[in-house]
């Protein structure tokens, strides 16, 4: 008890000397007319730990980054799909074997076969000042040309080709390149560039989705065809635009698209082109030195100015019986090409053979308009025979060169409707003679049109070929779907 | 590797920057100009806005005469190139009909097929009387001929793989082979110097794309393990498949890829390995069969061997070997092969004739020889250049020898100088190589005679001096034998 009570005394006058300490001043202040109170510092201090608190970050466990071990393991576990998948049992793998040239008519397995398969429009496979220029060319300039464009790759006889096929379409220029496929998907990059918009219609063929895949721009389509959806789309996208000067547009067309035989109906094109201010890109890889009347293409065929169409495509291996492509337009989009389109650029340029061919083919057309007037009569004549086929109805152009028929009454799927037709192909092959082929589609084609039967007109077809193809379908087209009709 | 001097940097710098201030000056003024022309395309946006084609307008058109130049005979070691002249400072190049010969440094003539040889042309020509100038169909409808099929067995005899497939264009084989391989949910890992054609393809493929230091197995394993632990972006589920793409030689730098290791890394952790060999097929190896061969590398172990044959074979075109399935799978999917005119009977026809002749199957040793020759004239020609102080890249038995120059004025000093003396080279600079590397590109055929090369080394070393791009110290020349057996 004597130690509680100096303790007791002590502790009592700390309290009495802090609470006086405390008081004392407080007692005094007066801070904007509101008397201090003890009471208001313990509120403050309270807001000032509940400040403290609130600013703290919320407690988040620490984030570790996989130790060494850890990725050891994920990597043993992972199991890559194998690089192909499983090919499909009786997937048709390989194709006739022509022993001569693809001509209207060939040789396959020993057999002579009326060719109804190759893109051969104007009869020129085998056309003997082809083949003696072809000759000329390989003999002063062997086969290949061994480098790119910008690097001694451009042989003089390029530079002939592109300055022919300019002044025969009448624009100002042109400019070659090695592949037939590579020439549009290499074009519209080069001028579509990621904001631009692009319009183009449901049925371009791969190649054409592969350039507006590449350029990255906003791609749209509109109905196969169909005029009215194109109007629709451009006045939805030139609506209320302000900024639709810095905007670059593009409507892309084929002239006769591989996937239907149709035609692209090119004057009601150019006049929504000029009403909205689109270019335009067309691409007339089977309409070149088919269409018009001298086969100068779909702008001849509809009468339609030249300097109309911004920009024309085309690949030579179909009419002019060559390989390789052009494209031509103002000088500002032929040069603009020189140095920004990736297939020309980057790729070594086309033999200089393939180049005379192609210059001695437009100057044939160019003397013999006449071939046309056959390449039609032929054509109308198929026509007419095939129009009571049994389960396969034309669904092309009547001026179309390809000839697609498809199934009246379509299968459960498109493998089926394709494998049914390749059947047929078959056995017209095997039984007749005669050589004629499904149109195939690859896995990465996003095309949904229908599949069909792709029959490919040639001027130096006789009547007695077209006449043997159309019995021999309707017999074999018959049998087959007889009990699918 | 390149080693850049900083003072060259920084002149190098300091000249783009110069010609970047002239060429905004000049722009301006056209702008100008315009202004007060009428312009007859209203409404519609230009082809070119700003400054996209700025590089175009004000640094390309200045040398633009360096390249493009035409030739009017065959790209063999000598050939007539077309003399151009100009009207207006170099906008628009007219031709003339004269023509110089040059010696050929520029194109890609490894084992000298370029022209019209005396075993393959009358082959070639016998093909083309039989099978016309070409198929004018696609290769699944009426486009297969004999000599197609007699080139894929043959191409796959060559290279050392179960089967091929060949294509009319060797760009397009990489931009359409690719998206059949890969697709969404894999993941592309490639060189960071690949080929347009490469990286085109990766793009069209929608797969996600992820590059690794050039040439580097260590990078390439890092990268590796990173993103199979992380799996695929956003959603962390694992990897479908991977594909590494890299290339035999790189075309800009001469180098060969370092094969063993990257096989050995992607063996290790199951990734597939795409190598195209675009450069290398028929120009390295004891008998031509490329890389593989040179570096010791089984082909069993490279899951697609892709290649051209327009470099060493004369042609034009592509292939890719690889096992039985993925051909099979190709041939039904891959769109360059349903969709494009198929090859050109004749340019098989040249392929097969060059194949048997690099083989020794013509009955003559032609092919052999062709092959050691190119060796020693590269050999030689790179040990010369790099004794007289050029700065020279790529490894030995390579074909290619890029030269540094760096600075963009030397580009058409060096261009220009070397044609007045007869000998043709290629430059290239920006956007094909990095901005501050620009430089020669001197390919080597088998077709070159010793006395060719010493001429050109010649020619070179004169116009190195007056140009000034021998960057390193030249080797002192060589004391003669007499001389040391009397110092001793």
């Amino acid at each position: 008890m004597d130690l509680a009570s100096p303790v007791l005394n002590a502790t009592t006058a700390l309290l009495a000397h802090v609470s006086a300490a405390f008081k004392a001043p407080l007692a005094r202040a007066v801070v904007f007319g509101v008397h201090i109170d003890g009471h208001l510092v313990v509120e403050g201090l309270l807001i000032v730990v509940i400040v403290f608190q609130l600013s703290r970050k919320s407690y988040k466990p620490p984030k570790k980054p996989l130790s060494e071990k850890e990725i050891d393991e994920l990597c043993d576990e992972w199991e890559p799909e194998p690089l192909c998948p499983p090919v499909k049992e009786g997937a048709r793998i390989d194709t006739p074997m022509l022993e001569s040239a693809a001509g209207p008519h060939t040789t396959i397995d020993g057999k002579e076969v009326v060719n109804f398969a190759s893109a051969n429009y104007l009869g020129l496979i085998g056309n003997e000042k082809i083949i003696d220029s072809c000759v000329g060319s390989l003999e002063k300039y062997g086969v290949g040309s061994c480098g790119p464009r910008g690097f001694y790759g451009t042989i003089d006889v390029h530079l002939d080709c592109e300055a022919k096929i300019a002044k025969f379409l009448g624009t100002p220029d042109s400019i070659l390149y090695s592949y037939g496929i590579s020439t549009i998907f290499s074009v519209i990059p080069a001028f579509c560039k990621r904001g631009d918009i692009i319009v183009a219609d449901e049925a371009v063929h791969w190649a054409v989705q592969n350039g507006l895949h590449l350029s990255r721009s906003t791609v749209v389509y509109f109905k196969h065809n169909d005029m009215a959806s194109l109007a629709h789309t451009l006045e939805k996208f030139t609506h209320g635009n302000k900024r639709a000067e810095k905007i670059r547009r593009y409507i892309v067309v084929e002239s006769i698209y591989q996937n239907s035989g149709q035609i692209a109906p090119l004057d009601e094109i150019i006049r929504l082109k000029e009403k909205y201010r689109f270019r335009v890109i067309l691409e007339e890889s089977h309409s070149f030195g088919v269409l018009g009347q001298s086969g100068r293409g779909l702008a001849e065929h509809y009468g339609v100015p030249i300097d109309k169409i911004d920009i024309i495509t085309a690949g030579m291996g179909n009419a002019l019986a060559t390989d390789g492509g052009f494209c031509t337009g103002s000088v500002r989009v032929v040069d603009h090409q020189r140095l920004s389109s990736s297939g020309y650029v980057f790729s070594a340029s086309l033999p200089p053979y393939l180049a005379s061919a192609a210059v001695s083919a437009v100057n044939y057309l160019e003397e013999n308009p006449s071939v046309l007037a056959n390449l039609r009569s032929n054509i109308a004549l198929l026509h007419k025979e095939l129009s009571d086929t049994p389960g396969l109805e034309i669904s092309s152009h009547v001026l179309s060169p390809i000839v697609f028929l498809k199934l009246k009454k379509s299968m459960s799927s498109a493998n089926t409707d394709l494998d049914l037709l390749e059947t047929i192909a078959e056995r017209i092959l095997k039984e007749d003679s005669v050589f004629i082929v499904a149109s195939k589609r690859s896995t990465l084609d996003r095309c949904k049109l229908p599949v069909g039967i792709r029959l490919f007109v040639s001027a130096g077809h006789t009547e007695s070929d077209i006449s043997k193809v159309s019995s021999s379908l309707k017999r074999v087209s018959a049998s087959v779907l007889s009990d699918h009709i | 590797m390149v080693r850049l001097p900083y003072t060259t940097a920084l002149t190098t710098l300091f000249s783009y920057g110069l010609l970047f201030a002239f060429g905004q000056l000049r722009d301006f003024f056209r702008q100008l100009i315009d202004w007060f022309k009428a312009n007859d395309v209203k409404g519609y946006a230009p082809i070119c806005l700003g400054l996209e084609d700025f590089y175009v307008r004000r640094l390309y058109m200045r040398i633009q005469d360096c390249f493009g130049r035409p030739i009017a005979s065959a790209p063999d070691s000598w050939f007539d190139v077309v003399e151009r002249y100009s009207n207006g400072s170099d906008k628009t190049l007219k031709l003339t009909s004269n023509t110089s010969r040059c010696l050929n440094l520029g194109s890609y003539n490894y084992l000298g097929f370029a022209a019209a040889d005396e075993y393959c042309t009358p082959l070639v020509i016998e093909s083309l009387k039989k099978y016309s100038s070409s198929t004018c169909s696609v290769r699944v409808d009426g486009g297969t001929t004999k000599l197609h099929t007699e080139l894929e067995e043959l191409v796959a005899r060559f290279v050392g793989k179960p089967s091929s497939i060949i294509f009319g264009m060797g760009y397009a084989t990489n931009s359409t082979i690719i998206p059949c391989l890969v697709g969404r949910g894999g993941l592309i890992i490639s060189d960071s110097l690949n080929h347009n054609s490469i990286v085109n393809g990766a793009r069209g493929s929608g797969a996600t794309i992820r590059v690794f230091q050039h040439n580097s197995p260590a990078h390439l394993e890092e990268v590796l393990r990173e993103q199979i632990a992380g799996g695929q972006p956003r959603t962390h589920r694992p990897w479908k498949k991977i594909v590494v793409i890299v290339e035999g030689i790189y075309s800009m730098e001469g180098e060969l890829c370092k094969l063993p290791e990257i096989i050995a890394v992607c063996k290790k952790y199951k990734a597939y390995t795409y190598l195209d060999e675009a450069h290398s097929i028929g120009a390295v190896g004891q008998s031509g069969r490329g890389v593989c061969e040179l570096l010791g590398v089984d082909p069993a172990d490279v899951d697609i061997m892709m290649g051209t044959f327009t470099k060493s074979f004369g042609s034009c075109g592509g292939y890719i070997a690889a096992s039985k399935e993925i051909i099979q799978h190709l041939k039904l999917s891959c769109p360059a092969h349903l969709y494009a005119t198929s090859m050109s009977p004749p340019a098989v026809q040249q392929v097969i004739s060059a194949i048997k002749v690099i083989l020794g199957e013509d009955g003559s040793n032609r092919g052999a020889q062709k092959l050691v020759r190119i060796r020693e004239n590269s050999n030689f020609f790179r040990s010369e250049l790099t004794k007289m102080g050029f700065e020279v890249l790529g490894d030995n038995d390579s074909p290619i020898m890029p030269i540094m120059l760096y600075n963009p004025a030397k580009i058409p000093a060096f261009s220009r100088e070397c044609l007045r003396q007869k000998v043709a080279i290629v430059t290239v600079a920006f956007p094909a190589t990095p901005l501050l590397l620009a430089r020669v590109r001197i390919c080597i055929s088998a077709s070159h005679t010793r006395e060719d090369l010493i001429n050109a080394l010649d020619v070179i070393s004169r116009v190195g001096d007056l140009v000034g791009i021998k960057y390193f110290p030249a080797e002192p020349p060589k004391v003669s034998e007499a001389d040391h057996n009397k110092l001793e």
